[in-house]
């Protein structure tokens, strides 16, 4: 199976009944994605575009076995959502929404601490656009239909400098296994370092392309794991060479704060781990091509 | 979301960390009152604006009368201040605090941010306060001090003793120093604050630990639940462009170049900066109207864009997901039927549909420069700024 999701994964949208949960709903209906349900409490019992609604994350997984959901709810109950998802069982889930207070990140981090590696939760985002394998299943806001078929893995802070990439790669009629975007917050459930290690192991990739900009210490981080740790190669773009350092970039966590968080220097320390930089983002596409004709 | 020093003052106080007596002035005979109502025989007429460094740049005086903190206040008021941390344009004073001087035995420094790393509350201490944290971490690495705190249980005693014993403080005073260590996270974290900087934060030589100067920034995010401070925000000490963007739901960051941009998402805004450097240009701004590049934000933003005068030419570059190319173009074509633009504009659409997008631009005759792929579209926002 490809990285998170696949054909199996069974997936309930919390927010299921508001405009961007009905809206996105149909169109991972549409791409593909097994929906089983959703959960708006208060109104349990009802159906929702065919499917049963439920009150609870827990009803949900009981009634329908999801594995997968996706967070359609407002910023304020947000990091409550993706616990009682954690709590439920549910295995991967995506936080779409942007504007969480990073203190309530830091509490469902905290919170998640309770449960063992094997049965805790990927939280992937906030401020996201989730995640994809394409041909199998969507867990996202993306456009499915840039995505072609193929063992490339994509990791990318940005929604949109992904899809760029993945248009890129497609041109190439190069595909990709699993696309996961880990969101622009400073603190958010999954870092470029634990994802490049799910695709490490994963049967169907070949290569990685990693997406990063300034700000924090997570490309870093990835790149040190994958100098240590990893066969497969590694490609990664930096975004923000031009950005003013001290200021807040679009994304809540890209702003340069300390040595080493500049795309200048994030560039020079990934060189340094033995990661093949994409020089601009025009070439992300050529430069996974180069990678890949030398393996 | 920055405050002033006076307004982070007051809520450290609120808890329980000492301030030295003083209030907010808006006026020269205004000063002269309250320099009498704090009394003592020695004041310090503080200009308050959004950035450290105020008294290398004159923003910081210290009087012997009366009459002299109202000649002060009157100096500084309306004036703007130009600090290495506000740009060449500095920041406008509108406000003065007025405090009784301080007899200044040691200054230390006391900090508290967010550590990504570790996803906790650091907390870090140093003996050599009135330098910046960057200066100290160059110069004299080895005082500082930092402690890790898990925001489940909060900041320990022990956690707060450790550190004021570090910083050299007498045995009598460190019961004292521990509770405005204590207060200072709470603030934080209860608050949803992202940074605060007592710096310094000074022993006196009447043994009192006061803070001498603070900064307070506070997590946008969460200010729908932080009524209280959200009503600090003081827009005159931002970029005017910034504050039109931010009141209309737009990131935006005013820069120096002369190539204006309007872009969907953070990381293709960032991206396409780049592009444009590499290209041999310099943007003007930094520009994210959102994923969803709706129609009328893409108005808003040519308002914003157009309204920069250093701006030369346009680059709008969308990658239209869910929001179609087509809807997008439409919105381009609508935006500008609404607002002149004097400049070339060089479109770059990618995404779904972006056929139907690019012939809904040809056909609507308005004046623009077609371009296909990230690089293309900044050789061509450069070369037209050159022709």
């Amino acid at each position: 199976m490809t990285v998170l999701i696949d054909k199996k994964s069974k997936i309930i949208i919390q927010g299921f009944t508001g405009k961007m949960g009905s809206f996105h709903a149909k169109e991972m209906i549409e791409y593909g994605s097994d929906v089983v349900g959703g959960v708006t409490p208060g109104k349990g019992g009802s159906k929702h575009l065919n499917l049963p609604v439920f009150n609870t994350v827990k009803d949900a997984v009981s009634e329908t076995g999801a594995d997968a959901s996706i967070l359609f709810v407002p910023p304020a109950f947000a990091a409550d959502s993706a616990m009682e998802a954690a709590d439920a069982g549910i295995k991967t889930c995506v936080a779409i929404v942007d504007g969480i207070p990073s203190h309530d990140m830091i509490r469902i981090k905290r919170y998640m601490r309770r449960y063992t590696k094997s049965s805790k939760m990927t939280l992937v985002g906030p401020n996201c656009a989730g995640i994809i394998s394409p041909g199998k299943s969507m867990l996202g806001i993306m456009p499915g239909h840039i995505y072609k078929e193929g063992r490339i893995g994509i990791i990318s802070r940005s929604g949109t400098l992904g899809y760029e990439a993945a248009q890129q790669l497609k041109n190439l009629n190069i595909g990709v296994s699993t696309s996961v975007g880990i969101g622009g917050d400073p603190i958010n459930g999954s870092s470029f370092r634990d994802i490049i290690e799910k695709f490490e192991t994963d049967e169907e990739t070949d290569a990685i392309l990693m997406i990063g900009e300034i700000g924090g210490p997570q490309e870093v981080a990835a790149g040190e794991f994958a100098k240590e740790n990893m066969k497969k190669p590694v490609i990664a773009y930096i975004a923000g060479l031009t950005a003013p350092k001290g200021r807040v970039m679009g994304h809540a966590g890209a702003i340069v704060s300390a040595y080493g968080e500049s795309a200048i220097e994030k560039v020079e320390i990934l060189k340094d781990c033995g990661i093949t930089i994409s020089k601009n983002p025009s070439v992300m596409g050529d430069t996974v091509k180069a990678v890949l004709e030398k393996m | 979301m920055d405050i002033h020093e006076y307004q982070a003052k007051k809520i450290l106080s609120d808890f329980g960390v000492t301030i030295p007596r003083g209030g907010i002035v808006y006026s020269p005979e205004n000063a002269e009152n309250k320099a009498r109502e704090i009394g003592g025989s020695k004041w310090v007429v503080k200009a308050q604006i959004h950035s450290g460094a105020r008294g290398k740049a004159g923003g910081i005086i210290v009087c012997d009368t009366p009459l002299e903190v109202a000649q002060a206040t009157d100096k500084l008021l309306g004036k703007k201040l130009v600090t290495n941390q506000t740009g060449p344009e500095g920041k406008i004073v509108n406000r003065i605090y007025i405090e009784e001087a301080t007899d200044i035995e040691r200054e230390l420094y006391l900090g508290l941010v967010f550590d990504r790393s570790s996803e906790s509350i650091m907390v870090v201490a140093s003996t050599e306060g009135g330098m910046s944290v960057e200066e100290i971490s160059k110069e004299k690495p080895e005082t500082i001090i930092r402690s890790k705190i898990e925001v489940a249980v909060g900041m320990q005693s022990f956690q707060a003793r450790e550190l004021a014993f570090g910083l050299g403080i007498d045995p009598d005073l460190i019961r004292r120093a521990s509770e405005t260590i204590i207060g200072c996270y709470k603030a934080f974290s209860e608050l949803d604050a992202t940074m605060v900087e007592v710096n310094p934060l000074v022993i006196s030589k009447q043994k009192q630990i006061l803070a001498l100067d603070c900064k307070m920034s506070f997590d946008n995010n969460a200010m729908f639940r932080r009524n209280q401070v959200s009503e600090l925000r003081d827009k005159t000490q931002e970029d005017s462009k910034e504050v039109f963007a931010s009141d209309r739901g737009l990131n935006y960051v005013s820069l120096d170049g002369n190539i204006g941009n309007i872009i969907n998402g953070a990381g293709l805004a960032m991206a396409s900066m780049d592009m444009i450097k590499l290209a041999g240009g310099t943007p003007a701004n930094f520009l994210d109207v959102g994923g969803g590049a709706t129609p009328e934000k893409i108005v808003k933003a040519f308002k914003l864009v157009t309204m920069d005068e250093k701006v030369k030419v346009i680059l709008v570059n969308i990658f239209a997901g869910i929001n179609r190319c087509d809807w997008v173009a439409e919105g381009i074509v609508e935006a500008l039927k609404k607002i002149e633009v004097n400049v070339p504009l060089v479109i770059r659409l990618a995404g779904t549909n972006v056929e139907k997008g690019n012939k809904i631009l040809k056909e609507s005759k308005i004046n623009y420069i077609e371009a296909n792929t990230l690089e293309d579209a900044a050789n061509k926002a450069v070369a037209a700024l050159k022709s």
